[in-house]
């Protein structure tokens, strides 16, 4: 393997962490703590996980709203992900976004979009800005596959091609549309042959192997940072979970859920640990308890944070002061 | 008569008018095979098949256009859009072809398309689950904008849509898709579009609202009543075109007007229904009509309650055109 030690249980880290979190996002949503949508990422940890590993810590990164193991995997601190999902001030967002926008400027993370594509013209256009500054800086935006079939994809990638600017899409194919699966409604089902109409680079691979993602992400961004233009990454995955919360999945059978799992990213990569005795059984132990202990952590801080003052409401806003009907604690 | 939910009275009006006329058609993301997000064509494609329920790929401007495309040439289409938030990337073939085509041909033909969307908050959807987009539709000539409040009115007001020569805009409030429950009258009834209902009788004070916040009003106006004022409240029922005389003969009895919206304040339709009331009412007013709306911010996910108008903020703008 082309990975060291550190990498590698690195990597099982991340993944580890995303996946303990979202199980603990799961269970505060059950209670009620957190309200609207809430998109979980299990079973597609290995796509987040092994891109942020290929990208530099001042590549663009935009993303679709399924957007927490971006978030972690990119470094940021669980506890302000956690608040932001439960409403609270100390959310990176100060609340007021919620579980689809998770965003962080100095990681240069900006944001999770939940208009389906509506970002994919705004990474060709930092891209642009990239290459008119001269900056070293790629743009990596991620979406689903449902998101090939809008118009801004085409759009935005046709204009990445037309000026090679230095981006990198990446599709998470995990072969559903919320519940409509990707073949019923793309006349072409396979994402990486859709490249072919902005005549740029496209690879299809295994989006649960951290390592083939890593790689991948890795050869194409500097592709693109050499001058190469835009290219295309469809990672294949599934999701493990509904579409979001409460989603009764009548579209696929428990036995196509069941049988995806078989192929977790996490086990697929504690296993090829294992295998090439990178690490003991022990060691693999100590890094799940590790993620237990951050996403605790984690829920703990969110639950003791308070939530965000009503003046929060009218504030980052252009007029600040808003007319006379608003409730008197609002001032 | 059946006791029903809002989401159950639109079930039912798609169901039924499906049956009475071969040529409607219904299209969207995830309506047949799953049934719709809100579950609102449940069992419809089962019932009428995959060419009548048709799953879309992820892409509204597609999607309305192609149900302009099939209403020229005769069909009935109604669109679904998911969540009326995402019925922008589908404005353009709204706005620029689906509203105009009985003026620009001369009244030649229309684009009989409905398109319905879930609209407005209280589901803690944050940003982009809980708009209300109505204005923008509003300001758009050629085009029906309804919202109904009760089971009873969404049955019978999509009936109506399904059956109009025009375009119709079918804002469906989902906070009161399960919480709104109530008596529906059977098959074949239909409300007609530009009524208002006077959803309660009063002397001292007209608000004119619509959709969720209908049961703000009654809220405030039953709270209102132990004080001993008396408030009329008006649902507007179809939003555009409006039912002017309702709104106008309950001012000009009561000389005071609230209108209460959950959209933003600034050119939300409640300036407009301002603009007609001091148009139409002047001399009968005794006080500035008051708005009582969502913020001029975009839609909060943690602070959603404070943003929605209540009943306290209402009942406060009745009380200050009582005492202006
Ligand atoms: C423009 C737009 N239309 C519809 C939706 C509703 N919606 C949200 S996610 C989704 C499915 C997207 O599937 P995909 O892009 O494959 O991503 P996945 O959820 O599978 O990660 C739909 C229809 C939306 N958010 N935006």
């Amino acid at each position: 393997m082309t990975v060291t030690k550190a990498e590698a249980l690195d990597w099982l880290r991340k993944m580890s962490l995303i996946r303990r979190f979202e199980e603990r996002a799961e269970e505060a949503y059950g209670q009620g703590k957190i309200g609207g949508f809430l998109h979980l990422y299990i079973g597609e940890e290995a796509i987040a996980v092994g891109a942020m590993a290929a990208l530099r810590p001042d590549d663009d990164v935009l993303t679709h709203y399924r957007d927490h193991g971006y978030v972690l995997a990119r470094g940021i601190d669980p506890k302000r992900v956690m608040a932001e999902l439960y409403g609270k001030a100390t959310g990176l967002s100060k609340g007021k976004g919620g579980s689809m926008h998770m965003a962080d400027a100095k990681h240069h993370l900006w944001g999770g979009y939940a208009i389906v594509g509506g970002h994919i013209p705004l990474a060709t256009g930092m891209a642009l800005a990239n290459q008119y500054l001269d900056l070293p800086r790629i743009v990596a935006c991620f979406f689903g596959e449902g998101a090939t079939n809008i118009g801004t994809f085409y759009a935005g990638l046709n204009m990445a091609a037309v000026w090679k600017l230095p981006l990198v899409a990446i599709v998470e194919n995990n072969r559903y549309g919320m519940g409509t699966a990707f073949e019923r409604v793309s006349a072409v089902s396979a994402v990486y042959q859709k490249a072919c109409v902005f005549n740029i680079p496209a690879v299809q691979i295994d989006g649960n192997d951290v390592l083939a993602v890593r790689d991948a992400v890795r050869d194409m961004a500097e592709r693109s940072r050499a001058g190469g233009g835009p290219q295309l990454i469809e990672a294949m995955t599934y999701r493990f979970r509904g579409h979001s919360m409460g989603d009764p999945q009548r579209y696929r059978s428990k036995e196509e859920v069941e049988a995806a799992k078989a192929r977790d990213p996490i086990l697929l990569w504690r296993r090829s640990i294992l295998e090439n005795r990178l690490a003991t059984e022990a060691e693999l132990q100590a890094i799940a308890d590790e993620a237990d202990a951050e996403a605790d952590a984690a829920v703990r801080f969110a639950e003791e944070s308070p939530a965000p003052g009503p003046a929060e409401l009218c504030r980052d806003v252009l007029i600040p002061e808003q007319e006379s009907d608003v409730p008197e604690d609002l001032s | 008569m059946a006791t029903m939910t809002l989401v159950q009275a639109i079930h039912d009006a798609l169901g039924e008018e499906m049956e009475r006329d071969p040529r409607i058609v219904l299209l969207g993301e995830d309506i047949g095979k799953n049934g719709g997000v809100f579950r609102a064509t449940e069992g419809l494609w089962e019932r009428f098949g995959a060419e009548r329920v048709i799953d879309t790929p992820l892409a509204e401007a597609g999607i309305v256009g192609m149900a302009i495309g099939m209403a020229l040439d005769g069909l009935r289409p109604v669109a679904e859009i998911q969540f009326a938030d995402f019925i922008y990337p589908a404005f353009d073939q709204i706005v620029s072809e689906l509203a105009k085509f009985r003026y620009r041909s001369a009244g030649q033909f229309t684009a009989p398309v409905v398109i319905r969307a879930p609209s407005g908050g209280g589901i803690k959807g944050g940003h982009y689950h809980s708009q209300s987009p109505e204005a923008y539709f509003i300001h758009t000539a050629g085009l029906n904008v309804v919202m109904p409040s009760t089971p009873a009115d969404a049955k019978g007001l999509l009936a109506s849509a399904m059956r109009d020569p025009d375009p119709v805009i079918f804002l469906e409030p989902k906070a009161l898709y399960r919480t709104a429950k109530g008596e529906v009258p059977d098959a074949g009834s239909a409300v007609p579009l530009g009524k208002a209902r006077i959803v309660r009788k009063g002397s001292d004070v007209t608000v004119v609202t619509y959709g969720a916040t209908v049961r703000v009003a009654e809220e405030a106006a039953a709270q209102a009543e132990g004080e001993g004022t008396a408030v009329e409240v008006i649902d507007l029922r179809t939003l555009w075109p409006m039912d002017i005389e309702a709104v106008i003969g309950s001012v000009e009895k009561t000389g005071r007007a609230v209108v209460l919206h959950e959209a933003p304040r600034t050119c939300g339709f409640g300036a407009e229904l301002a603009a007609l009331i001091q148009e139409k009412a002047f001399l009968h007013l005794k006080a500035p009509v008051a708005r009582v709306t969502g913020f001029d911010t975009p839609f909060p996910y943690a602070l959603e309650k404070l943003y929605l108008p209540d009943a306290r903020r209402t009942r406060n703008a009745i009380a200050a055109a009582l005492s202006f």
